[in-house]
């Protein structure tokens, strides 16, 4: 299938008329400031246009097209009331500078999710804020940089990763002007404690940690990382990419953490969207209530009002031009009160059994674990070292070659600590029958690894496009259309 | 069970091929001293019937109110087709296109993206989305210090006309890293910057100028000259810009004799939901030559096996999950759906309809103006050359009266006198092509009235 570029649908002259005032209008503009000629955009009908956008839509798998195991990402079904109850037309069409009067009803919403994160989480205080889980992590590092700074602390600048931390965590300190110390993961998966114990000083500013890991397995020495951070006089930070693992099992706030960010694009459904909006509420712990980013939801008596810079004189400041992704965050709450409290420990439960049992399976198939010895989290590694050694073929050839069995990939090459790995998140919504059939599609791919190996090095086959030289891609830049 | 399709049976065969007891056996390694009691604080669960009520009454108690402001959000004419297409499964619910071959669809539309906004803004690429115009700037800012081979200063000069919540978000997002940025003044006749201001810093060392354009007041600025100015200074000039205006405004890469170096704005005027300020997106746009600074997810164009071309993420040697802390940013998630949007907008209106767009909403904005400033005790602030917003004065403070005006449904503009202390009581207004003349009028006689009703302050 291919889908000619917009541009070439387009003829002079043409236009769907019924989308903007036909009554001509001139701009009265001085002429050393008007626009010489018109912008290159499409003219095209209102049908060819549909047409168009549809059909690039079918070129995409989705989560409601395809199973979508990626690692690290929580690609759950996302309830379509979520979506259509968010999008009514009052909560559409409200300015977000219009008077608190004129919107208690949103104000109501934003502060019960605040309140909930908290319960869920943990923590003491809640920010709807942020715009992403980096945006999150922003925050929260910014947050520990005001706090040791607020105590005259003004050597703490130095942020502790583990090796094995998503790519964000550490450009995150680098944003807020901290420098990063790597630790290692020892080969059964946990913190290595002897190194973390010499990396801790008085230029500690804080550790940044998710838990379960990004390798899939719960940190078992939580209670003596924060001892031995905390003794420190550092801070704990925790990345919250993996709280579907744990919800209403075992709280951030409980383990000893001082600032977390949730994703509530993975944890609380709301939609991917082909790469964001996302939203990275955070959380701190009662030292780090000063330094929220704003605005936060407050109510007094029976009003809910924001809270600003005058409330809150030593937040970090402000995040984004309004309040954050407040469409994305109605969409978490209407998810969460129809998940209610029961619902919420059933995710971590069956999103742990899912991965479990997928794990199980593969085993069973021939594939090596990365963590033979560690119970899985809601997700886990497979590292294919073994098939990229005997029969070269490597991680990405199996993640193509699932491309034409129907299924999305899992996420490949992270984290980068192991060899030829794929890490695969099933999530909770997924069918046993599901699960089994990409245990079949994994077994067929292996045995043509070891028959057929250019299957999979030539693969995807039935995809719109075969594989993707990325290599010219970088070299040869073609990022915009010109005509001919 | 909502959303989860297990039967009894499926739970233990799959207990069975795991070889655990039951599902708690699962959560062992958790230390047990640390295991939450269930979550006492959550509601119990609704079902889609009662939640949909829920919102519904929340959303009524809301209303909707007759919307004048902009301030940075700007209430337009959305196409039917717009949502009904972005909330389609196949872009709703997929994720930022790791897989290329099978997230064509997402990759082309981005690619076709780039190119109208790299057309709109002027500029020769774009990027495929930043958080929003504010986060933007801020990301700007930081590419600016990393491009400017020629400075070593840090320092960046923003304009007080700039959108000041602007000013926060870049000063809190880029200020740990030890930028400084220093105010240019406005004339407080005309409301635009004072190209003037810029004369003291001639000959020292200013990594990047920004201007905002339209700025905050609606005032068009004198683009030319600052930007010959920043570049005759080895400064980048940086332009913060309404996309619809730019239908018709010169584009920032047009700008004095060079054009400015980076370009970014909120994408939200190209069919975005106002949705309580979020979610919307930031635009960033540059010259091929900084394209290795820019922030953000890049697609480009490539061949596959059989040499058919495809579309790819490129240029990811920039970013955080190669490049860690020595990433151009930390961003990962963007904003791709609004983008999805905007695309399908752009597409509908095309240029002509974009340009009717702004000009109708200049023109709706001088009927506004016109008919406000008959009002006893509202007056014009600045007397230069506007998009589609303005700054009024009034004789009396603002907030009083914007709630007296909430109460009659009309959501009369932004209070920016506290941002703006030696305006005095200034009320910022908008009125776009969604507004009617009859909406205009209604307005007007509101306000007539709670001016009468209410006495003016000393
Ligand atoms: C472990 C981890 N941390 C942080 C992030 C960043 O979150 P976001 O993409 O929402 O900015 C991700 C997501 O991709 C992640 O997997």
């Amino acid at each position: 299938m291919h889908e000619k570029l917009i541009f070439e649908h387009s003829a002079p002259g043409r236009s769907a008329d019924a989308q903007y005032p036909q009554v001509p209008v001139e701009a009265p503009i001085p002429a050393a400031l008007r626009r010489a000629s018109a912008p290159l955009l499409p003219e095209v009908s209102e049908l060819q246009a549909v047409r168009h956008f549809t059909r690039l839509s079918q070129l995409n798998f989705s989560i409601d097209t395809h199973f979508y195991p990626l690692g690290s990402c929580t690609m759950k079904y996302n309830p379509k009331a979520c979506n259509q109850y968010a999008m009514l037309p009052e909560l559409l069409n409200r300015h977000p500078l219009a008077p608190e009067s004129t919107g208690q009803g949103i104000l109501q919403i934003l502060f019960e999710l605040q309140e909930m994160l908290k319960e869920v989480t943990g923590m003491r205080g809640v920010s709807l804020t942020p715009m992403a889980g980096a945006q999150g992590e922003f925050a929260g590092v910014a947050m520990i940089r005001a706090y040791h700074k607020a105590r005259h602390d003004f050597a703490r600048v130095e942020i502790i990763v583990p090796d094995a931390a998503h790519g964000t965590n550490p450009a995150t300190a680098t944003m807020c002007g901290c420098t990063v110390k790597e630790i290692p993961t020892q080969a059964n998966g946990d913190i290595d404690l002897e190194s973390l114990k010499a990396a801790v000083g008085p230029q500690t500013a804080g550790i940044m940690l998710t838990n379960p890991s990004t390798i899939g397995v719960f940190e078992r020495h939580i209670d003596d990382v924060r001892r031995i951070v905390h003794e420190a006089g550092g801070l704990l930070y925790y990345d919250g990419a993996n709280l579907n693992a744990i919800l209403g099992k075992v709280r951030p706030g409980d383990m000893g953490f001082d600032v977390i960010h949730m994703n509530l694009h993975k944890t609380f459904s709301t939609p991917h969207g082909g790469g964001g909006p996302g939203s990275g509420a955070v959380g701190v712990s009662e030292r780090l209530l000063p330094f929220m980013p704003v605005p936060v939801v407050g109510q007094d008596g029976d009003r809910y009002r924001w809270l600003d810079e005058k409330d809150l004189p030593q937040t970090i400041g402000r995040l984004s031009n309004f309040m954050g992704n407040t469409g994305v965050l109605l969409r978490a709450y209407i998810y969460m009160r129809m998940l209610g409290r029961d619902g919420m420990q059933r995710v971590s439960e069956f999103a742990t059994l899912n991965s479990n049992y997928l794990a199980a399976r593969l085993r069973a198939a021939g594939f090596e674990l990365a963590y033979p010895e560690r119970r899985a989290s809601h997700e886990f590694i497979v590292t294919l070292r073994r098939e990229a050694r005997e029969w070269g073929t490597n991680a990405m050839d199996f993640a193509k070659r699932l491309l034409d069995y129907g299924f999305h990939a899992p996420t490949t090459y992270f984290p980068l600590l192991v060899p030829e790995c794929l890490l695969i998140e099933p999530t909770e919504t997924e069918s046993k029958e599901e699960l089994d059939a990409f245990v079949d599609a994994m077994s067929a791919i292996r045995r043509e690894a070891e028959t057929e190996p250019d299957k999979l090095k030539g693969a995807p086959w039935t995809l719109p496009v075969r594989r993707l030289d990325d290599v010219r891609a970088a070299k040869q830049l073609d990022l915009t259309w010109k005509a001919a | 069970m909502p959303f989860i399709p297990h039967t009894d049976n499926d739970i233990r065969t799959m207990l069975d091929a795991i070889g655990a007891p039951d599902i708690d056996a699962l959560f062992e390694e958790i230390p047990a001293n640390l295991r939450a009691p269930g979550l006492p604080g959550v509601p119990p669960a609704l079902n889609e019937m009662e939640i949909g009520r829920l919102m519904a009454d929340f959303a009524t108690r809301d209303g909707r109110p007759l919307n004048f402001i902009g301030a940075g959000a700007y209430e337009h004419h959305i196409p039917s087709a717009v949502w009904a297409i972005v909330t389609r499964g196949e872009f709703y619910s997929a994720y930022t296109p790791y897989q290329a071959e099978a997230s064509q669809g997402t990759l082309q539309l981005l690619y076709e993206y780039q190119t109208m906004m790299a057309s709109l803004t002027g500029l020769d690429i774009s990027n495929a989305s930043l958080y929003d115009g504010a986060s933007g700037l801020a990301e700007a800012c930081l590419m600016a210090v990393r491009a400017n081979r020629k400075s070593k200063s840090q320092r960046i000069l923003l304009p007080v006309a700039l959108n000041p919540t602007y000013r926060d978000v870049t000063q809190v997002v880029a200020g740990n890293q030890n930028i400084a940025f220093e105010l240019l003044p406005y004339d407080p006749k005309g409301g635009q910057t004072l190209v003037s201001a810029l004369e003291p810093y001639g000959g020292q060392d200013i990594t990047a100028v920004v201007l905002q354009h339209p700025n905050f007041f609606g005032t068009l600025e004198d683009v030319d000259a600052a930007t010959d100015w920043a570049h005759a200074n080895n400064a980048l000039m940086i332009g913060v810009v309404n996309p619809t205006s730019l239908a018709v405004l010169k584009p920032p890469g047009q700008w004095g004799r060079l054009g400015a170096d980076i370009a970014i704005g909120d994408g939200q005027p190209l069919g975005v939901p106002l949705s309580s300020g979020g979610p919307y997106f930031g635009f960033m746009a540059t010259r091929t030559e900084h394209v290795r600074q820019m922030p953000g997810r890049i697609i480009g164009r490539t061949l596959d096996l059989d040499g058919k071309s495809g579309f790819t993420l490129t240029l990811q040697a920039r970013e955080q999950h190669i490049r860690r802390s020595k990433a151009t940013s930390n961003i990962c998630t963007n904003q791709g759906l609004l983008v999805t949007a905007a695309t399908i907008y752009m597409s509908l209106l095309g240029a002509k309809g974009l340009a009717q767009v702004a000009a109708t909403s200049m023109l709706r904005t001088q009927q506004l103006v016109d008919a406000l400033t008959r009002v006893p005790g509202a007056r014009l602030a600045f007397d230069r050359p506007r998009f589609h917003e303005a700054v009024l004065l009034l004789d009396r403070p603002v907030k009083p009266v914007l709630e007296a005006l909430a109460r009659r449904g009309i959501v009369g503009g932004a209070d920016i006198s506290a941002r703006y202390p030696s305006l005095g009581n200034a009320l910022l207004v908008c009125a776009t092509e969604t507004r009617t003349l009859a909406d205009i009028e209604t307005y007007a006689q509101a306000l007539a009235e709670t001016m009468r009703n209410s006495a003016a302050a000393a």
